[in-house]
């Protein structure tokens, strides 16, 4: 079966890595280089700890087990991943309730929760006086770019290859079942099955394959400050974040996420904005992440800030991925719309997709346990968009 | 600190002097603003007015009738109230708002404190120079070797010679007036190594006749050079530096036509100190963000795109100097006149008497850019400098990456950019953002020919965390 | 020139001429390098004094992260170099 991958980011290269493992014949597309969109604009969290229990935990706990199996071929080292675990830290008695019946939930769910009464002792440089927290040891952190380009060099290993240009259009076959790619420069990639792993472009993507899905952008921005020894052992966020994450408030939420890398440098999130593709810097969002930063770490107060930078997650109306095929055009399957968690949820991704292209489970992922996240959900059974 | 003006200047260079006096001149009210001590930027580099007398640099300097011209202007608009002059205040951001620009600056007068100022204006006037090309070599990163600007800067800034026995290399103009100011202040300037081959000036004499000024200043420096015997030798670079801990040796190479070190040809010469300048790069970390389109300067460096009004493409941003395209004092100047007519001009302020040439300006402005092209030509990267590059040498400084790390990248990850390049290896990702490493990065990488973009930077300078904070307004947020 | 007041560096006075940046007073004694990297140790200082490359961080009254081309020196100011880090 010959395959096209639309997009060279962590989820297209997770699919090509995935769908070249299993025999099929891929080629991955991209107008640029391997992770030049939105995956160079995240931190690189492969979260639990931020998901309710549903499809997207479900997903992600998946995902959680296949990014070991992918870091043990890649080598951890080379693509920077840890396993450093994290820690959501409540600032008020209250706060610390619901992150508690949060925690029970998810547990139930079947993620590791571990209570914590003084996160001092987890995280010697927090401020004092947090009522306590919940450490997640199963969350990690890979440096996306890496990984991406990581997955995309073993892809090829298992031969796959790489075609730079654009996606135009499908070509489809007298039976409306896709028959190939046309791409910018006329070139047609012929293909048994497309898969729009195009991010934040996704929406363009699946529109140009005759199956729009609407995915929007919603920006963030991550501040990086210099390099210092290390710091901060977690991930390190405010109970307040997964309210943010899961929230369609059109308006500007920051919610505190503090980590440090295995460069020294400590990253600093997390702001969502609902601005399109407004490239535009908002020196008011520094300041604030800066000041909810400060509180939680407040040695942060005299390290530098060196760079920022911003970005703009694919997000789908209801907050969760569109995986499988567009029931419009036969061969065309959706892997986009991750908003902050396409690198966490990559393996998962991959892997569905190529279980659902194989028609039969794939590395543990089994088509018919993933159906919350099929396209179907934003279609009539006519295949009209809801 | 919050304060409004008609304009600001970002930058007291000379565009952003000459801009902030003809603005001032046509009756607005100016804001100019520079992270130095003293107003002059990098080539009339003044020690602060309280140190003048015990750091006496007048004879290092320039140009200097003009430069005391254009601080007499400005004092007197001090004076008046409408010049507010703001030095050691370094502009961390800017940003586009409804009726014009906010510039975000942090007051570092009495560092390591710093105050948070924000200043804004319908017209926003970015003159902020530029800075050293460097080309990796082994051994650069040995304490002794300076970039050509680095010595130059402590002479003009604080009256220090570097060292005793110094070797200077690159190419361009530049370096004739830093090997001058070495000898004259006592250091042996051992050689001056000019990549470029002697004759390349001849190929564009008519631009070089209509710049008399700048044949006057280069025999100055000439005559000095010969005074104080300093070889220049040309097409000839520095391929090494060696020494435990500074620098001791200089190895240095004739080039072939290319740029590649001739075998036989090498040199071993006893240095203390080394000055490395391969022309200037724009600095143009402010302009970036918002979102003005660039144009080849015609030197292997993107500059910002500008009409003849010195206009950017983003409606009240205008741009002056160097940030257009490395060119010299002289153009920067008769730049920022343009500008600060064009600023005039556009918020409609009533003409005054003797503030608006801006034929003449023009004319000198195509002139002086005629030249700086000319002089471009003549002093190119020679395209096979990474030939003296081995796979060990560092090439970038503050994350050590080798220039093996980053022909690897290339090889094995298709890399084609800096950018592509700095998230695979780290190079330009420590704390000078790829400002040094970059134009390096991007000739080992990218296709010939194609100019160096530099990356957008949406914080111009390091900000502590805390001084950010402080600058927000206050939020309600628990954490 | 005549060195009339001074600074501390490591705990050690180093004199300075009012107006003088860190830089340009630890050049004038004879020092080029006073930092290492973290990676490699490799020695940094002065490098392109203008504020542009980073080399010459040093801390000053506590606060890292400070470029010795751009701080005005100042009597009494403490100044300690980064042996072994990146401060």
């Amino acid at each position: 079966m010959k395959v096209v991958v639309v997009g060279a980011g962590i989820v297209g290269a997770a699919c090509a890595f995935h769908a070249a493992a299993a025999g099929l014949d891929v080629t991955v597309l991209d107008r640029g280089p391997v992770g030049a969109g939105t995956t160079s604009r995240g931190e690189g969290n492969i979260l639990l700890s931020d998901k309710e229990p549903g499809p997207e935990l479900e997903l992600a706990r998946l995902s959680r087990d296949l990014w070991d199996e992918a870091a043990e071929e890649l080598g951890p080292e080379t693509v920077e991943f840890e396993t450093k675990g994290g820690l959501v830290v409540a600032s008020t008695p209250d706060a610390l309730g619901a992150l508690h019946a949060f925690a029970a939930r998810q547990a139930a769910a079947g993620v590791r929760t571990e209570a914590v009464e003084r996160v001092g002792e987890l995280e010697p440089h927090v401020a004092p006086g947090l009522p306590g927290g919940v450490h997640y040891p199963q969350d990690a952190q890979v440096q996306p770019v890496l990984a991406a380009a990581g997955l995309l060099r073993a892809a090829v290993r298992h031969g796959a290859r790489t075609h730079t240009g654009e996606a135009v259009a499908a070509v489809t076959g007298t039976d409306g079942r896709i028959a190939g790619v046309r791409t910018a420069d006329g070139t047609v990639l012929p293909a048994d099955a497309v898969v729009n792993a195009a991010g934040t472009w996704g929406g363009e993507v699946g529109r140009r394959l005759g199956a729009p899905v609407g995915i929007l952008p919603r920006r963030g921005f991550v501040l990086v400050t210099e390099p210092l020894p290390p710091m901060i052992r977690h991930k390190v966020y405010s109970a307040d974040y997964v309210a943010n994450v899961a929230s369609s408030d059109e308006g500007l939420e920051t919610s505190c996420v503090v980590e440090g890398t295995r460069a020294g440098t400590i990253l600093i999130g997390a702001s969502r904005e609902r601005v399109g593709f407004d490239t535009s810097m908002n020196p008011a969002v520094v300041a604030r992440l800066a000041a909810q930063a400060c509180r939680l770490f407040p040695f942060l107060r005299g390290v530098h800030l060196i760079r920022a930078y911003r970005g703009f997650r694919p997000y789908c109306p209801d907050h969760l991925p569109v995986i499988g095929p567009d029931p419009r055009v036969p061969g065309v399957l959706h892997a986009c719309g991750h908003e902050g968690a396409g690198i966490g949820l990559a393996p998962g991704t991959g892997a569905l997709v190529t279980a659902q292209l194989l028609g039969r489970p794939w590395r543990g992922a089994d088509p018919a346990a993933h159906t919350g996240l099929l396209p179907d959900r934003f279609l009539t059974t006519g295949g009209v968009p809801k | 600190m919050s304060e409004s003006a008609d304009l600001v200047v970002v930058g007291a260079g000379p565009a952003g002097m000459a801009a902030a006096a003809t603005a001032l001149d046509g009756g607005l009210r100016v804001v100019l603003i520079d992270s130095g001590a003293a107003p002059g930027g990098q080539f009339w580099r003044h020690p602060p007015l309280s140190a003048r007398e015990a750091v006496p640099t007048a004879d290092l300097h320039h140009g200097l009738s003009t430069y005391r011209a254009l601080c007499a202007t400005l004092s007197a608009h001090e004076g008046t109230g409408r010049l507010t002059l703001l030095l050691n205040h370094h502009v961390w951001t800017t940003a586009r708002e409804e009726d014009g620009f906010a510039v975000h600056a942090m007051d570092r007068g009495r560092a390591p404190e710093e105050r948070a100022v924000v200043l804004r204006a319908p017209a926003l006037l970015v003159a902020t120079g530029a800075y050293d090309r460097q080309l990796p070599f082994p051994g650069w990163d040995l304490p002794g070797v300076l970039t050509a600007g680095g010595l130059q800067s402590l002479l003009k800034g604080g009256g220090v010679v570097a060292g005793s026995r110094v070797v200077l290399g690159g190419t361009g103009p530049f370096l004739l007036p830093v090997a001058a100011a070495l000898a004259a202040r006592g250091a042996k300037v051992v050689a001056v190594c000019e990549a470029a081959a002697p004759s390349a000036w001849l190929r564009h004499p008519a631009a070089l006749l209509r710049n008399p000024a700048k044949w006057a200043e280069g025999a100055r420096y000439a005559g000095t050079l010969a005074r104080h015997r300093v070889p220049v030798r040309t097409r000839t670079a520095i391929v090494g530096a060696e020494g435990e801990g500074r620098v001791a040796v200089v190895r240095t190479a004739a080039l072939d036509a290319a740029g590649r070190p001739l075998p036989g040809t090498e040199r071993r010469i006893e240095a203390d100190t080394v000055g490395v300048g391969w022309g200037f790069v724009p600095q143009l970390d402010l302009l970036l963000p918002l979102g003005c389109d660039l144009a080849d300067a015609g030197d292997g460096t993107m500059a910002a795109a500008v009409d003849d009004g010195q206009r950017t493409t983003v409606p009240g941003l205008y741009t002056a100097g160097e940030t257009c395209g490395v060119g010299g004092a002289a153009l920067a100047v008769s730049e920022g006149r343009v500008a600060a007519v064009s600023v005039l001009t556009d918020l409609s302020a009533p003409a005054r008497p003797g503030t608006r040439r801006p034929a003449a300006e023009r004319r000198a402005v195509a002139r002086h850019r005629a030249f700086a092209r000319a002089m471009a030509q003549a002093h190119p990267l020679p395209p096979a400098w990474p030939a003296w590059l081995t796979d060990d040498t560092p090439v970038c400084r503050c994350e050590e990456v080798t220039a093996g790390a980053v022909r690897a990248a290339r090889a094995d990850d298709a890399a084609a950019d800096h950018r592509q390049v700095k998230q695979l290896t780290r190079a330009g990702m420590g704390w000078c953002q790829g400002r040094m490493c970059g134009p390096a990065v991007h000739c080992l990488v990218s296709a010939r020919d194609q100019p160096y973009a530099p990356t957008e930077r949406l914080i111009a300078t390091p900000v502590t965390l805390g001084a950010l904070a402080d600058s927000g307004e206050p939020t309600t947020d628990p954490s | 020139m005549t060195a009339v007041t001074a600074f501390t560096v490591d705990g050690e006075p180093l004199p300075f001429v009012p107006g003088q940046t860190l830089a340009a007073a630890l050049v004038a004694s004879g020092r080029v390098a006073w930092r290492t990297t973290r990676g490699g140790q490799r020695p940094r200082g002065i490098f392109c004094g203008i504020g542009v490359c980073y080399d010459c961080l040093v801390t000053v009254d506590g606060t890292g992260g400070q470029r010795a081309c751009l701080v005005q020196a100042r009597a009494g100011m403490a100044v300690t170099t980064g042996e072994g880090d990146d401060e």
